[in-house]
């Protein structure tokens, strides 16, 4: 039986300084919360979103069919995020699609659309930007941040700027940096966005255009980078969409794997804003806690006091078990508390968001282990 | 060998307050055992899923890793004790592990099966090889890919420079002094590396 998920908005009229040196103000955050902080304000669960997902991590929205959150597996009454013992807090980040300040949003400057003048933002900056509402909700002390791929970053990050304020960080299919390739294929989506004759320099909105085929191309290479090959080949294979003639067309769809990247592509295009998609990639790009420790991780995560469990996945090629490791290397050179479970799942980097019993299980088994702590 | 008494014996070779790399940790019990009764503190390492589970769901700190892939997450002397307790039996590179285990900890705790124990020389000389208690698995299924004897430790320490500072046999969770090799179901070495 699902629960019903209520988003709620938080309104900030004081100025959020920018890593870029920017800022913004006057600006919202669309968050939902599950279950009920206890008098002790020590049960709160903050999640981190990735890149096309929201503050809607759990739930269904009253009367939408459908409309479970994109982390529904993991969080609710008697999950392994269990919200009838953690406070649950999902948050939409800035410069996002799905309800909190982004391009499509006004600048309170110019009382125009922001599009392309939205501001770069940060994983950093999202943190801050969380940390001001969890400020408003009145918790000065996460009992977790959890996170998966985007999203692990933003909990590792907080553990390096605000190592006070939680006590756990639970990282999924994340990295400490993205390689070359990785920044390669946001590179890719980013050109067939803008590229788009529709882009218009990021201010399609003024003509009334949306750069569709940009998104779509976008969200066709995303997918693929998000399963493995053996997941492919398991699911489409050779197989064509239709018959078993082949058309000897260069355009036509004929295999089933294009007919599904087509789909994907098209779904996406209908609901994701092209400026948002280039500010989260971008986001993804930057981050590097280590670059001003010389790229030693180890001597950024000295800031760190949370104990961590990371978690990767073997056919994970986005975000690779090896880039955990890294993780998890640097804080045993920090002595830091740390468990690291490995699953052999077949999903590549999706696997973070799909029902596995022994990820399942290592999630449970951690909250269960940090609510045995919440006893008085 | 998971009885409490062996543990237990084990267990006193770890200083109170040692930081312990425990490779092959199992369920967790004996890193559990340390961190609540000796003041201890670390990590466990294993490959098996449902043992990192029942080390999360205990508590302690668990890296999954196939130690056949070597310790380079760990660096030297990083650790009071590393245990390795049934886990050498079950490794491709034992000798590698061994060394390693020398390089991360200042010392090092390893106990395995002795296959020079009486009764499996009384199964071998009757031409079988021994399945007991402590080796219940038949020839053709068996994970000790590793058979060895309390003797042939010896040996592969010294070839190793490693400095024994304690050994003897466990038998019924009961240390074994006396005629170790012949008398023990288990073989346990307490050593130091020669740069340690």
């Amino acid at each position: 039986m699902p629960f019903i998920a209520t988003p709620q908005t938080m309104h900030f009229d004081e100025v959020l300084p920018l890593q870029s040196g920017a800022s913004i103000r006057d600006y919202h955050l669309a968050f939902e919360t599950y279950g009920t902080l206890n008098a002790q304000r020590s049960n709160a669960v903050l999640v981190c979103h990735a890149l096309n997902a929201s503050h809607h991590v759990a739930g269904v929205y009253a009367g939408q069919e459908k409309s479970e959150g994109w982390w529904d597996n993991m969080i609710g009454p008697g999950k392994p995020v269990d919200t009838d013992c953690f406070f649950v807090i999902g948050v939409n980040n800035l410069g996002s699609c799905f309800g909190s300040t982004g391009p499509m949003d006004t600048h309170p400057d110019t009382g125009e659309i922001y599009g392309a003048d939205f501001p770069v933002v940060t994983v950093e900056d999202w943190v801050n930007a969380q940390a001001r509402l969890l400020d408003r909700l009145g918790i000065a002390q996460l009992a977790a941040v959890l996170g998966g791929s985007l999203g692990g970053m933003q909990a590792l990050s907080w553990t390096l700027q605000y190592p006070n304020r939680l006590r756990h960080a639970v990282v999924v299919a994340s990295a400490p940096n993205l390689t070359a390739e990785n920044i390669a294929f946001n590179e890719v989506a980013r050109r067939a966005i803008v590229t788009d004759p529709d882009f218009h320099g990021g201010h399609f909105y003024r003509h009334g255009a949306i750069p569709k085929r940009g998104l779509r191309i976008a969200r066709m290479i995303g997918h693929i980078t998000y399963l493995s090959d053996d997941v492919m080949n398991e699911k489409f294979g050779r197989q064509l969409r239709e018959g078993l003639e082949l058309k000897y067309s260069t355009q036509e769809v004929e295999f089933q794997i294009e007919s599904y990247l087509r789909y994907q592509g098209d779904k996406f295009s209908d609901y994701f804003d092209a400026n948002t998609y280039l500010l989260i990639t971008r986001a993804l790009d930057y981050f590097d806690p280590a670059r001003t420790y010389g790229g030693s991780l180890t001597q950024a995560l000295a800031r760190a006091t949370a104990q961590f469990l990371l978690v990767s996945f073997t056919t994970d090629w986005r975000f690779s078990p090896k880039r955990s490791r890294e993780i998890v290397k640097a804080l045993l050179d920090n002595r830091r508390r740390v468990s690291y479970a490995e699953i052999d799942a077949p999903h590549g980097h999706d696997a973070f968001l799909l029902d596995d019993a022994r990820y399942m299980g290592v999630i449970r088994s951690y909250f269960d282990s940090i609510a045995k702590e919440l006893q008085p | 060998m998971t009885e409490k008494a062996a543990m237990q014996a084990l267990a006193q070779l770890v200083p109170l307050g040692s930081r312990v790399l425990d490779l092959g940790c199992g369920d967790g019990a004996m890193l559990d055992y340390l961190q609540r009764e000796r003041g201890c503190s670390g990590y466990g390492v294993e490959i098996d899923d449902v043992n990192v589970l029942a080390c999360v769901r205990r508590g302690v700190d668990v890296i999954q890793l196939n130690l056949d892939e070597g310790l380079a997450l760990f660096d030297d002397h990083t650790f009071d004790v590393v245990l390795q307790i049934d886990t050498l039996q079950h490794l491709r590179n034992a000798e590698v592990m061994l060394r390693e285990t020398a390089r991360v900890g200042r010392t090092g705790i390893v106990a395995f099966p002795n296959f020079a124990h009486w009764p499996n020389r009384l199964s071998v000389l009757r031409g079988r090889m021994p399945v007991t208690r402590r080796l219940p698995y038949q020839w053709y299924d068996t994970p000790n890919i590793r058979v060895g004897t309390y003797k042939d430790f010896e040996v592969l320490a010294t070839k190793n420079r490693l400095r024994i500072l304690e050994s003897f046999g466990l038998q019924d969770g009961q240390a074994v002094r006396w005629l170790p090799n012949a008398r023990a179901g288990t073989a346990v070495f307490h050593f130091k590396g020669a740069g340690g």
